[in-house]
């Protein structure tokens, strides 16, 4: 866990100070929706369909138990005893009152929590791997270089009004939990020919109505140089990024525009003045960031305990133990991720009464750990394989045992139209009916690894363009219809989706994607070939044929 | 050339005012006495652009009890309003989707 200092906490409460007398300045007339509206923005505080949302950052998706409950506090004291966890590691309430969002950001405020940065044209929460720290395939923890960046950036004035939104992740595995290149920026640590840790740029990444995959503009960085290449990568879009036309505003148009390669010249010819000025980072500073990340005292474990061995004759804990429990750097140890995704119920979503059993859970099995994945699951990151019999027990009595993690039923899906001010067609009620259609276990498992990925609109919050199948909701005449296509991914090899024909509407989508899984199974070459791997071979147009066959 | 903010409404058939309540963002409907409900059925239905307008702008104007004003279609059935495609139908009645703590653990 980081450990937060007394500059945080002092942060954190004048924040809330100072919006408490922004919203009641607002209640009393003296501020309009014009001029208050970026400030709630800046806050995290959005209008939606029915309600204020209120959008949490969770940096780099690590919370502590006692965050976690934190969390439950104040959806059920102020919003109606759920919140949703999103693509980006964060959480929203969809519920809040105006009145009572000061005292919500002050019960945050109190375990190191708040939603600034989450909107408005600022760099926003730093997302990196859910695994981070505990990955075996891991170089080094990437949430200290997530930390440092997020020093820098947080309420830094010249980033504070950017021409548009921007992203950051960071990944240090060979394997991209974190969906880099889909990023406006991403690093990627990797080692040179020397052995030394440095990092991949990408530049340029995003999804939404013009979607890129990101660019490399610098293949190795040296870590000292990070804060200073960054810095450089920004200036240039402060000042060339369009502030004209806000769908051209993001920086993948200006890199598109320029060219990977031009834009990387001219990021280093910015970066040539201020490379070896303050921001260069010295040892020190690095390893006092990483000091504050706390690690367990794990105790010396064999893998595969007799406890582990004995439970495996149980099909239930089998079957989850195969789906949901993946190898942890640490001999002895498990990484478990929670599916917030039970068959036929929202995706992403959590109660405030499983919030307070996982911090439960993760108090007594995860050293009071809990991450947040942008696939909008949970991860208790340290369990030791002797309690994994318990843990199941205890999960899957709150219900985030569903054994579906990676299949078909594990559905990436923005909130859509049922909440969305934005959204043009629902999405959560389509995930819904996917994943009863694909209830059997067998038959979901039969499908190996299916990433289902759902959009309301072309913002692309469910990060459609990158789903193995990508969905889109549009309006046509005042009726949902849904684009779908296919051979999209986000990992280390991100593509895009190929869009596999006309859209379909509401009623037929459940059976359109049931027609590509089964087109799949007809046309894989082995038990073991993946959809995606399928699509890379055979292309769009077996799969096309049989979703339109009939329609 | 018209400013953005003096073009005429354009509405193709019964339609409401309606915005979202400052307190807590609720959705509100503006009645004939030029006053804010959340029961579409005291909403004052306008038919044509002129009485469209004369609704709309002093709802515009009140900034303290709403915002987000906007011209939204309404049906009319039996004489009752109803709302005039899904985004106003969730609107008015919430998510189409049972919600979670209806399930809690």
């Amino acid at each position: 866990m980081y450990l937060y200092d007394e500059f945080d906490r002092t942060l954190l409460t004048e924040r809330v100070s100072e919006f408490r007398g922004q919203v009641a300045r607002r209640l009393s007339g003296e501020l309009t929706e014009d001029e208050f509206k970026s400030l709630r923005l800046m806050n995290g505080v959005y209008l939606q369909l029915h309600a204020y949302m209120l959008r949490i950052a969770i940096p780099y998706g690590t919370l502590s138990a006692v965050q976690m409950r934190r969390l439950a506090h104040v959806a059920r004291k102020y919003d109606r005893g759920y919140g949703h966890f999103t693509t980006r590691q964060n959480i929203q309430f969809n519920w809040i009152k105006l009145a009572q969002l000061p005292d919500a950001m002050a019960d945050l405020a109190d375990a190191g929590l708040h939603g600034m940065q989450t909107s408005g044209n600022c760099v926003r929460n730093i997302t990196t791997d859910q695994w981070a720290g505990v990955a075996p395939d891991e170089i080094e923890d990437p949430r200290v270089w997530a930390e440092l960046i997020r020093q820098h950036v947080t309420l830094h004035p010249e980033f504070s009004f950017l021409p548009r939104k921007f992203k950051i992740a960071v990944g240090a595995s060979d394997h991209d939990r974190a969906a880099l290149r889909i990023h406006d920026l991403a690093l990627r640590m990797h080692k040179n020919g020397a052995g030394e840790a440095g990092f991949e740029v990408m530049v340029g990444g995003g999804l939404g109505r013009t979607p890129f995959i990101a660019k490399t503009i610098k293949q190795f960085l040296p870590v000292r140089d990070v804060l200073t290449y960054i810095e450089a990568v920004l200036r240039l879009y402060n000042q060339y990024g369009r502030r004209d036309n806000i769908y051209k505003a993001r920086i993948k148009i200006l890199v598109h525009d320029k060219g990977g390669e031009q834009f990387g010249k001219e990021v280093d010819a910015e970066w040539q003045n201020i490379k070896d000025g303050s921001l260069a980072l010295d040892k020190d500073v690095i390893a006092d960031i990483a000091t504050r990340f706390q690690y367990p005292d794990y105790e010396k474990l064999l893998d595969n305990p007799p406890e582990l061995k004995a439970a495996q004759a149980d099909a239930r804990f089998a079957t989850w133990h195969a789906n949901s429990v993946s190898r942890h750097k640490q001999s002895g140890y498990a990484i478990v991720t929670l599916s917030l995704k039970p068959i036929g119920k929202p995706t992403g979503d959590c109660t405030a009464d499983q919030m307070d059993k996982i911090a439960d859970i993760a108090d007594r099995y995860s050293y009071s750990e809990i991450r947040v994945g942008h696939e909008q699951n949970l991860v208790l990151p340290q369990v030791a394989q002797r309690d994994l019999p318990e843990v199941f027990k205890a999960l899957d009595a709150i219900g985030v045992a569903t054994p579906n993690v990676n299949q078909i039923s594990d559905i990436i899906a923005c909130p859509g139209l049922d909440y969305c001010s934005l959204a043009n067609a629902r999405a959560i009620p389509v995930a819904q009916e996917i994943s009863k259609r694909f209830a059997e276990p067998n038959l979901a498992k039969s499908l190996n690894r299916l990433h289902v990925n759902i959009s309301g609109c072309i913002n692309a919050c469910g990060h459609h363009h990158v789903g193995h199948i990508g969905i889109l909701g549009v309006e046509k005449n005042g009726e949902e219809f849904y684009q779908i296509s296919i051979g999209g991914k986000a990992d280390e090899n991100a593509q895009l989706g190929t869009l596999l024909g006309p859209a379909v509407p509401y009623d037929d989508v459940v059976d359109a994607v049931e027609d590509l899984a089964e087109a799949y199974l007809a046309l894989r070459e082995r038990p073991d070939e993946l959809f995606i791997d399928t699509f890379k071979r055979v292309g769009v147009e077996p799969f096309k044929e049989r979703v339109y066959a009939t329609r | 050339m018209t400013s953005p903010l003096q073009q005429k409404i354009k509405i193709a058939g019964p339609s409401v005012v309606t915005a979202n309540r400052l307190g807590d963002g609720a959705v509100v409907y503006r009645t004939a006495r030029h006053q804010w409900t959340t029961d579409i059925a005291d909403a004052a239905v306008v038919s044509n652009a002129t009485a469209a307008t004369e609704l709309l702008t002093p709802a515009k104007a009140d900034g303290i009890n709403a915002v987000d004003v906007y011209v939204a279609p309404v049906k009319l059935e039996d004489d009752r309003i109803l709302p005039g495609n899904l985004r106003e139908q969730i609107r008015m009645r919430g998510p189409t989707i049972e919600l979670p703590y209806s399930y809690g653990a």
